[in-house]
């Protein structure tokens, strides 16, 4: 009796957060004059339906990228870094793969290796610019990474729009990579196999989070930077390792998004989706729980092609999914709190 | 290079890029000051620059814009107000998801309203006239800077010296103060340090709402998706550098407005447009650099 009662009383906020949630989408369609059955029906089926599953699979492959980005900031955020620069490290991958991929001669599979290993080398050194300006310039982590966000975009932007442009093409874009180079599908369907990498990725970070020394003496710097230091860790050999590794798999999911989606590097393709802040609420939806992460990842992405399932459908602006995402956050993960305290404004490596 | 900068019409665009940031980092002062952490001020921006654009076009004067931004921005404040502090969340947290949900509501509102993705001009939406300060306007060099421009402009000069003493002299100032540095000593003095800090939070979104107007319906007439484009960042640094001290913080700004300013005129010159796109936050990197090494400097001079 008394057992049901305390289940009843944690369970009533989550009830009133999903009402208000609710309420604030059927507010939204309203606001549209969208029929809602239809709406909801086209979010459904536009996560998870299509004619053989077709959507299913763009939600999967989209979560691929997401889950990967927040993969890659659940490692720093989780050793006390607020790196929020992920996109950037994600844009120096995507065109380094990008790149590599086309002015590199020699045996297909080869030049995927060595484009892979490029692009989560690129993404970890512009992670570790980030770092390095932390440590040694006394710049905060936290907007020493976003600022960084902005320069690699350009240079991209540049690049593919100057001198490695797709000229014919007409397009802010490179050229396309070798077609021996593009990803598999899985058979029978259009779902490539960059989510391979990302379970891969996924496996590891959990792994190195959970049952590493190292995964252990990151977790230890992030709960308490102070108790760290007492006891003698490398904080700061620890605060680049550990940076270098989210940008490494920010410059691998960068790779995946060339080689198993676009096959060159578009111009703001991977800028305009919000790829590196989903990851990053994806990362605090769940309070940065390694298991759960995929999970919300997914989640996320069923989000943005539900949403784009409900304009087909219902002819609601597919850009209600970020406003939901950002309501879903504001409720849900507002709870979130305390390890991210220590790259806040006064961090480490400021005088 | 130097013929650009005394080229008048290059002083006389300092002040577009200049207000903008001024006005948001001013409202980031306040809350700074308060004790609250909002780095959500590129958020804040943008949907008073989408308000803007609402009330200028559906009413035909920029003044009612000016008004639909800074109640906008107002209404995102107490948003950011009932998640952060009464709710408790992280105010990082509650940064992220306001600035996603400033982009979010702007793009769905802008297809949903006036029916268009990524851009939305008329020649309905009223803008800010520039206003031309007799006398003034004929001083050589000085005067296209301060004269000539829009009424925001002037607004976020006179905000930085009653700020100041605002924050030295008047009560609610004190009581700011007091919320940021030692709320303890407010509780006993029977007021809130929440409240406070919701009264900070409404009024920085009041200043950006009307931050985010002069990029809409004063530099321009018209709404991009993203157009507050990082200068809530750099307002968020300029903060940061400064303390939230007026003074200081107007000086930043004119330096990093005047740096947008620059990058905006060198693409005259045949540089690629994405470099100097990045300069901006190029400079704000350097001024961040500059300016730590600076007072280590100085904190190891006065220790010897």
């Amino acid at each position: 009796m008394s057992n049901a009662k305390t289940i009843s009383r944690e369970a009533l906020p989550w009830i009133f957060t999903i009402l208000w949630i609710a309420a604030i989408i059927l507010a939204l369609l309203l606001f549209v004059g969208a029929p809602v059955g239809e709406a909801l029906s086209g979010f459904w089926n536009g996560a998870f339906g299509g004619r053989r599953h077709a959507y299913l699979m763009a939600t999967l492959s989209r979560s691929a990228l997401i889950v990967g980005m927040a993969v890659s900031v659940m490692l720093s955020f989780r050793a006390g870094l607020f790196n929020i620069g992920g996109e950037g490290q994600l844009v120096a991958g995507g065109l380094t793969a990008a790149l590599v991929a086309v002015l590199l001669p020699g045996p297909p599979m080869l030049v995927l290796a060595v484009a892979i290993a490029s692009a989560m080398l690129a993404g970890a050194l512009w992670a570790l610019l980030a770092g390095i300006l932390q440590l040694f310039m006394g710049v905060p982590l936290l907007v020493g990474s976003l600022l960084l966000n902005y320069p690699i975009r350009y240079i991209a932007s540049y690049l593919v729009a100057h001198p490695f442009r797709d000229v014919q093409s007409g397009m802010v874009q490179s050229h396309l990579v070798p077609q021996e180079t593009w990803l598999a599908y899985f058979p029978g369907t259009r779902l490539d196999m960059g989510i391979l990498f990302t379970a891969v990725a996924a496996a590891f970070a959990l792994v190195y989070s959970y049952w590493t020394v190292h995964g252990y003496h990151t977790r230890l710097n992030g709960l308490s930077p102070d108790f760290a230091r007492t006891v003698g860790l490398p904080v700061r050999k620890l605060t680049l390792q550990t940076l270098a590794l989210s940008g490494a798999i920010a410059g691998l999911v960068g790779a995946i998004a060339v080689f198993g989606i676009h096959h060159r590097y578009i111009d703001g393709m991977l800028v305009q989706p919000l790829y590196a802040w989903t990851g990053i609420i994806a990362v605090l939806l769940v309070g940065m729980v390694p298991w759960a992460v995929p999970i919300s990842g997914f989640f996320f992405a069923a989000v943005q092609t539900g949403a784009a399932g409900m304009e087909r459908a219902a002819g609601v602006p597919k850009e209600i999914a970020l406003v939901v995402q950002a309501v879903i956050i504001l409720f849900v993960a507002s709870r979130v709190s305390g390890a991210l305290s220590s790259s806040r404004g006064d961090g480490d490596g400021h005088a | 290079m130097l013929e650009l900068i005394a080229d008048p019409s290059f002083a006389a665009s300092i002040p577009r890029f200049v207000t903008p940031i001024l006005l948001a980092a001013l409202g980031g002062a306040l809350c700074e000051r308060a004790g609250v952490f909002n780095i959500a001020l590129e958020g804040f921006l943008l949907v008073g620059a989408f308000a803007a654009v609402l009330g200028a076009y559906f009413s035909g004067t920029p003044y009612i814009g000016a008004l639909a931004a800074v109640a906008a921005g107002m209404a995102l404040g107490l948003i950011f107000a009932e998640f952060n502090l009464r709710r408790g969340g992280d105010s990082i947290v509650v940064s992220i998801a306001i600035n996603l949900l400033a982009a979010g509501l702007t793009t769905f509102f802008l297809r949903a309203i006036f029916d268009v993705t990524g851009a939305f001009s008329d020649p309905a939406i009223a803008g800010f006239a520039p206003v031309r300060l007799p006398l003034i306007e004929d001083i050589p060099w000085l005067g296209p800077i301060l004269s000539g421009q829009s009424p925001l402009f002037y607004l976020a000069l006179a905000c930085v010296p009653f700020l100041h003493i605002f924050l030295a002299r008047h009560r609610l100032g004190l009581r700011i103060r007091a919320a940021g540095e030692n709320p303890q000593a407010l509780r006993a003095g029977g007021v809130s340090p929440r409240r406070v800090q919701l009264l900070a939070l409404v009024a920085c979104g009041a200043l950006c709402g009307l931050g985010g107007a002069q990029l809409s319906i004063a530099n321009v007439n018209l709404f991009v998706e993203n157009m507050s484009a990082g200068r809530g960042w750099i307002a968020v640094v300029a903060v940061l550098l400064t303390r939230g001290r007026p003074w200081p913080l107007f000086f930043i700004a004119l330096l990093f407005g005047a740096v947008d300013s620059l990058s905006f005129r060198v693409q005259g010159l045949g540089l690629a447009q994405q470099f100097t796109d990045m300069m901006p936050y190029l400079a704000t990197l350097i001024v961040l650099v500059a300016l730590s090494w600076w007072r280590a400097k100085r904190t190891k001079g006065d220790a010897s």
